[in-house]
């Protein structure tokens, strides 16, 4: 959070604003790790909504907040207790929920569990460390905090955020023929339970990643939307790929920006931002057909 | 036994001798229970076979087994001369399917381009290799064109409907060339003149391509005019042979081991009666 008080007024001259949100260090790592992990955001939130795998994606939010409280309760790091903590719980999903049909239960018996765990975590926390200096609390974890992401963190996120990258071109091709159509890819020779797998994994920290930025309970709104409103506008799979990732870096950016300059939590922008960009893509595209004077027929 | 040929794989057009299945001696137990033995079958270059049967009976089984995807737990299946492995270049595969979700939201051109190249690793990269990337997108088309599914196929694949996505799904598995098309019920979920359709479609593939066609079908009347040849499953055994010698009350008595009766319609189509457990395998849908 900035100073309360008084806010940087907002000139509308864009290259003197820039400059005047460059000043602070903390603009520039809250910037710089919510480019990287939006761009990783978007590409995998792209395969969520392919997969069908929105509510897995919810539920490793949950895992996330438990993860990072219990990190701070036993005295590690929180990222890295997340970031450990996620990726287990999203590989267990991905190995005992063989079927589909089984996999929503699967998750919502872990989930019980885990958030039990994590309200533990988080009195044993309160109870043993208060007021610490590291600017940790259950509501960061919950509404996230990226301006107060410090210079290592930033180099953390942004060099995990590389390497998703790399792994997600690297095997977007097969994991898009494993998602779209299960059966051919496997008889085609395409390692298709080991893509699950490895892209739960990625889904983790993905996750974990986006808790801090906009928080466990805001992560679908970076993971989701943008990819959500990417495929109402292509339905050219590479390049609703990038899109998402575009749309999830220009919703972080403005959103930082509009909490820089009227002091609201930026991840309430970034959230709004994306939600009302989704709605009104939605609504624009379903509106076209009544301004065309030949309809599409909607076959079944 | 037969000679292997070392040219399988890489050759086209020049009149290859083997045939593209031989299925010797082969059985399949899963979760305990054998699902068919003795099972012998020699699929030849643009032959046209259907494999037929009640529900349980193992077809979708057989076709999992020549595509690599079940171990045997006897005999042999080779396809053009090689052992049967997963991902064999040389198969096209339509699987039993439900449909692509509505909210799927990817062209049809682009499910079909998967089947080109979508066991590559790595992203397609705008400008680089642009020689290639023409070839492909020709193939695509050219595919697309031959299934007579221009019309839809920049559209997303999840809006359309299961004839269109059928059509879609059998150019994603010609788009390679293959020598073998193997089909699991391509027909179950369409309406009778989708039915007709596709049936035609297929037939005018085999005709063209002379790829040889395996096709699960749960009706054979679509199809009885076309065929060469029907393996008919049941009761964990395999009758091979043509419609005329399999699809016969006599055949198929022994087959389920209980009288079985087949009765032809006016218009040429056969329904098979009286055996138990299956009521209607042969439905007579036609007006």
């Amino acid at each position: 959070m900035n100073d309360a008080g008084s806010f940087p007024v907002f000139s509308w001259n864009l290259w003197l604003d820039i400059q005047q949100m460059l000043q602070y260090e903390f603009m520039r790592n809250a910037l710089l790790s919510g480019t990287a992990l939006s761009i990783v955001s978007g590409l995998v939130g792209y395969f969520v909504i392919v997969r069908h795998q929105a509510f897995a994606g919810e539920s490793l939010s949950d895992v996330a907040f438990t993860g990072a409280v219990g990190g701070a309760a036993i005295g590690i790091n929180p990222l890295a207790g997340m970031l450990v903590f996620t990726v287990a719980a999203a590989v267990a999903m991905g190995a005992f929920a063989e079927r589909l049909s089984e996999r929503d239960i699967a998750i919502g018996t872990v989930l019980a569990w885990v958030l039990g765990l994590g309200l533990l975590f988080l009195t044993l926390f309160s109870s043993h460390v208060s007021g610490t200096g590291t600017g940790f609390s259950g509501v960061t974890v919950l509404f996230g905090s990226i301006l107060s992401v410090s210079a290592s963190q930033t180099l953390t996120i942004v060099l995990l955020s590389a390497g998703i990258m790399l792994v997600v071109s690297t095997i977007a091709r097969p994991l898009l023929f494993a998602s779209l159509d299960p059966d051919v890819a496997a008889a085609r020779g395409v390692p298709v339970r080991l893509l699950g797998l490895g892209f739960m994994a990625l889904l983790a920290i993905t996750v974990g990643e986006a808790v801090q930025a906009v928080g466990a309970l805001l992560v679908f709104a970076l993971l989701l939307l943008p990819a959500a409103t990417a495929q109402r506008l292509t339905t050219r799979p590479y390049a609703g790929l990038w899109l998402a990732a575009l749309l999830a870096v220009c919703f972080t950016w403005t959103g930082i920006t509009i909490g820089f300059y009227t002091g609201l939590p930026s991840s309430v922008c970034i959230s709004l931002l994306a939600f009302c960009v989704y709605i009104v893509t939605v609504g624009l595209l379903t509106m076209r057909p009544l301004f065309n004077s030949r309809p599409n027929a909607a076959t079944i | 036994m037969k000679p292997v040929n070392s040219a399988a794989g890489g050759a086209t057009g020049n009149g290859e001798t083997g045939p593209v299945v031989q299925v010797a001696g082969a059985a399949v137990r899963l979760g305990g229970r054998t699902i068919w033995e003795h099972v012998d079958l020699e699929v030849w270059p643009g032959e046209f076979i259907a494999i037929l049967g009640p529900n349980g009976s193992g077809k979708s089984t057989l076709i999992k087994a020549i595509l690599g995807l079940l171990p045997l737990q006897a005999g042999s299946i080779s396809v053009l001369g090689q052992p049967a492995r997963r991902g064999h270049p040389e198969i096209g595969y339509v699987p039993q399917r439900r449909h692509f979700e509505a909210d799927v939201r990817v062209r049809g051109r682009d499910v079909v381009r998967l089947g080109l190249d979508g066991v590559r690793w790595g992203l397609p990269l705008p400008f680089v290799q642009r020689g290639r990337a023409r070839s492909f997108e020709k193939q695509v088309q050219d595919v697309i064109e031959s299934v007579g599914a221009a019309a839809y196929a920049d559209r997303p694949i999840g809006e359309l409907s299961g004839g269109e996505q059928q059509r879609l799904l059998i150019a994603q598995a010609l788009v390679t060339h293959p020598r073998l098309l193997a089909l699991d019920e391509p027909l179950d979920s369409l309406d009778i003149q989708n039915q007709q359709a596709v049936a035609g479609l297929i037939r005018g593939i085999a005709r063209d391509t002379g790829a040889a066609v395996l096709l699960v079908a749960h009706d054979v009347n679509p199809i009885l005019s076309a065929l060469d040849r029907v393996v008919y499953m049941a009761g964990g055994r395999v009758a091979v042979g043509t419609p005329e010698e399999v699809v016969t009350s006599e055949t198929l008595s022994k087959l389920y081991g209980s009288p079985v009766e087949v009765l032809h319609a006016s218009d040429g189509s056969v329904v098979v009666v009286g055996h138990p457990g299956e009521e209607e395998v042969f439905h007579h849908d036609r007006h």
